[in-house]
């Protein structure tokens, strides 16, 4: 800002505060009459008359400082150290259906690594012709493919099975991100080591030193499985696994290998960690489910929500929210005023795609009185969102994972909004 | 998996893939795939000739090389359910007591009942039904090899990949001994490993979802009027566990109707405040050290923080730690043996912390600090001017 320009402040600023009096007033009535010129038209403002940021004053941009609290959210009573732990995306920020990296939630269980391109090495090996290293570069010259997929933790709402506990969509709702992936099809580099079909599944890792590995069913990984190096674009930040992950649309994210470093053919899954004592769902009865990899259809409304309240006051109002689904794609949601009374067909931003999230909207002209909100998906396989009830009955209150209930936020009448059940 | 085959050979033939094996030059040296050494030609065509022309025989890029037998060796770890892949190695209860204390304890506990948020690993058999189930190797793990094979590719954590086969032989040991599924004479060995039948071996179902779940599946789901009242059951204000909105807080305070411009300024002012810098005790520390040094302090991160709101976590908080006498941290457990030297006067030196970081171990016999040491002086020596710029 240049000394002529901060001259102006003072005066902005004494006009400011006769205006934020003048604004309280006209609330409610939505297109009222300004009782007074409103300074920042009629006042020449500093950014009107000095001169902003040249070129290059930040060769890699971040937000601007005004949206400094759109940022990924920790937990910190979830787990024991954030190296070991999960963080939340800010979805009751954004908007669209992509979700920025910077701000696309975390998971690690031994801390985001630098890995270089340079060091970087993938094997395949176990059942198959041959053997094979590919370093970074050999990567590049497969044939690629670009595809949007969402990414969602198994745990997503896993705090909720109990009852409504977080205040938030972002921290009830975030362990979610979207993005546009650039990589190899793991077919091809199967097909390039020549898989054999007695490998049933193949077994994947990562290179950080928790050695994060899941074994997939060898359909799936010659069916949609991407090994990505590229998302929304650019490379992949460090946190989401630099320089190269697995993507495998529609399933848990922690089969998602970040910092990929081998593919293994096996003739039986490989009985991970990762894969059986997390990561599988108990039942009341004590007895689990494995191999829950799909994450069912699933919907919330990100505003209003506890951490973007209505601040207008009555008028139009715009409900907006994500749904998706591991099974297919989103063929419409359905969104309540009422706790589940009565349902309207919300608009879809755009028509649902295959894995990845579905932007919907429901434009309506808010009375000003208290709403139950609730949203629920529906997706190309015939599948309907469940209600909180439907889930406990099948599964009762401990399977932690593949929480896929309806969501309900109490609006009250000043806009403010809190995460509850309803009956 | 029966549709394997046919979607491949579907692929085959659907396919718009730039090159298909056919078209692949039987030499290297042509267009298609230049830069591919002979050596893999030959590896090629021999593993094609022996699949045919089945499945695998799916267009090749000649990209990649065979990897060597040293580098599988390396990096296939796994051990399968029936023991495939263990090697040949052996433990008992009494050494993975000893390895278990030195190595694990200090967050999973003496008797593996966990330390804090840090995971149980003992007790919990017959909660699974209940209404907090307590999930331990002995009470819901179904593999023993899924023990094993974590133990000793991904513990101790910070410091995998650090532990012989015995040394994980004797832990896996200890810890079926902390469930009392073995008695304390157990030697646990790769001829032993199928012995041991984990209680909750048969407490998993495949995924029946789609089974159990069938009436999720209802392509016409109710729109009106579908519940006679609705009632507010459960609230998470009640509660009160979601972590504060420092930045939202502030959007929050400001009037509901006000003009947009006005929200920038009560930002501005959370915005702008200085990032915290920190504090410098001596200002002879030369700053690329410090930045150096804070690269390093990565490998201690696992367990130590340093800093302004720094606290003890699995290791003692570092403020103030060049200087101060040993065991400095107010609460902090410390080892038998890290008493004993406080007792006894030690002061961390920069000369007496480059020591420690050098070989924990050697240095002090019996600390806690699961952690090899630095190998190299230069990064000592930038770790502890990392340090040093953080006073108490």
């Amino acid at each position: 800002m240049s000394d002529d320009a901060k001259s102006l402040a003072p005066s902005r600023r004494q006009f400011l505060t006769g205006a934020a009096a003048a604004g309280a007033g006209a609330v409610a009535a939505g297109a009222a009459r300004a009782a007074a010129p409103d300074p920042l038209i009629t006042e020449v403002q500093d950014w009107a008359s000095g001169l902003g940021e040249g070129v290059d004053a930040t060769p890699y941009g971040l937000p601007i400082k005004y949206e400094s609290d759109v940022v990924r959210r920790n937990v910190e009573w979830l787990t024991a150290d954030t190296i070991s732990s999960i963080n939340f995306t800010p979805i009751h920020a954004l908007d669209g259906t992509i979700t920025p990296q910077g701000c696309a939630f975390e998971r690690h269980h031994s801390g985001a690594i630098e890995l270089r391109k340079e060091d970087y090495r993938l094997m395949i090996n176990g059942l198959v012709g041959t053997p094979l290293v590919f370093t970074y570069e050999d990567l590049e010259r497969f044939p690629r493919e670009n595809r949007v997929y969402f990414c969602e933790c198994a745990a997503n709402s896993g705090m909720e099975w109990a009852g409504a506990q977080l205040n938030g969509a972002q921290f009830t709702h975030g362990m979610i991100h979207n993005m546009e992936y650039s990589g190899v099809s793991l077919r091809t580099l199967l097909e390039e080591a020549g898989v054999k079909p007695e490998g049933k599944w193949v077994y994947v890792e990562g290179a950080d030193a928790s050695s994060n590995g899941r074994s997939i069913p060898l359909e799936k990984a010659m069916d949609d499985v991407l090994v990505a190096f590229k998302a929304n674009g650019e490379a992949l930040r460090k946190e989401h696994g630099y320089p190269v992950r697995l993507v495998v649309p529609g399933w848990e994210g922690n089969m998602w290998i970040k910092w990929l470093r081998r593919v293994e053919g096996v003739d039986q899954p490989v009985e991970s960690r990762e894969g059986t004592s997390k990561y599988t769902d108990t039942l009341a009865n004590g007895i689990s489910r494995k191999w829950t990899w799909e994450m069912d259809a699933k919907s919330v409304v990100t505003s209003p929500s506890p951490q973007a309240p209505i601040k207008h006051g009555a008028g139009p109002l715009v409900i907006t929210g994500l749904a998706w689904s591991g099974r297919g794609a989103v063929t419409g949601v359905d969104v309540s005023l009422d706790g589940g009374k009565n349902w309207t067909e919300a608009r879809l931003a755009a028509p649902g795609t295959d894995k990845a999230l579905t932007r919907f909207y429901l434009d309506i002209n808010w009375d000003g009185s208290e709403m139950l909100l609730q949203s629920r998906a529906k997706d190309s396989s015939g599948y309907v969102q469940p209600t909180k009830a439907q889930l406990r009955e099948v599964r009762g209150l401990n399977s932690i994972y593949h929480n896929n209930a309806i969501q309900t936020w109490w609006v009250k009448a000043n806009g403010e909004a809190e995460n509850v059940e309803v009956s | 998996m029966s549709r394997f085959p046919n979607r491949l050979n579907n692929r085959a033939e659907g396919s718009a893939r730039p090159r298909a094996e056919s078209e692949a030059p039987a030499q290297g040296g042509g267009r298609a795939l230049p830069g591919l050494s002979a050596g893999r030609n030959i590896l090629l065509a021999v593993s094609l000739t022996a699949l045919g022309a089945g499945p695998v025989a799916a267009e090749k890029f000649g990209l990649g090389r065979p990897a060597l037998p040293e580098e599988i060796a390396a990096w296939d770890l796994d051990v399968a359910s029936d023991g495939t892949g263990l090697p040949a190695g052996s433990g008992d209860v009494f050494t993975g007591e000893e390895v278990f204390a030195e190595k694990c304890a200090v967050c999973h506990g003496d008797f593996a009942e966990g330390v804090g948020n840090w995971p149980k690993l003992a007790g919990g058999q017959g909660t699974l039904d209940h209404e907090d189930p307590l999930k331990t190797v002995g009470s819901y793990w179904p593999y023993l090899s899924t023990t094993w094979d974590y133990v000793n590719r991904s513990m101790p954590f910070g410091n995998a990949q650090s532990l012989t086969p015995d040394e994980v032989y004797a832990i896996v040991a200890y810890i079926l001994y902390s469930n009392d599924l073995v008695d304390d004479e157990f030697v646990l060995s790769d001829e032993t490993f199928l012995e041991v039948e984990l209680p909750n071996a048969d407490g998993f179902i495949l995924d029946d979802r789609q089974e159990a779940e069938k009436h999720f599946w209802n392509p016409e789901p109710c729109m009106e009027n579908c519940k006679d009242s609705v009632e507010i059951t459960m609230r998470a204000m009640v509660l009160d566990v979601t972590p504060e909105e420092e930045g939202a807080e502030a959007a929050a305070e400001t009037p509901a109707g006000a003009p947009a411009g006005d929200a920038a300024p009560v930002q501005d002012a959370a915005a702008e405040q200085p990032a915290e810098e920190p504090v410098q005790t001596a200002a002879v520390l030369d700053p690329e050290l410090v930045a150096q040094g804070e690269k390093t302090f990565k490998k201690c991160k696992a367990c130590h923080q340093v800093g302004d709101g720094a606290k003890s976590k699995t290791g003692p908080v570092l403020n103030g730690i060049v200087g101060a006498p040993a065991g400095h941290a107010e609460g902090f457990r410390y080892s038998k043996a890290m008493a004993a030297a406080a007792e006894d006067g030690l002061v961390w030196t920069e000369a007496e912390l480059a020591a420690f970081l050098a070989k924990p171990k050697s240095y002090m016999k019996g600390t806690k600090m699961s952690f090899a040491g630095l190998k190299k002086d230069s990064d000592i020596e930038a770790v502890i001017a990392y340090l040093q710029s953080y006073s108490q």
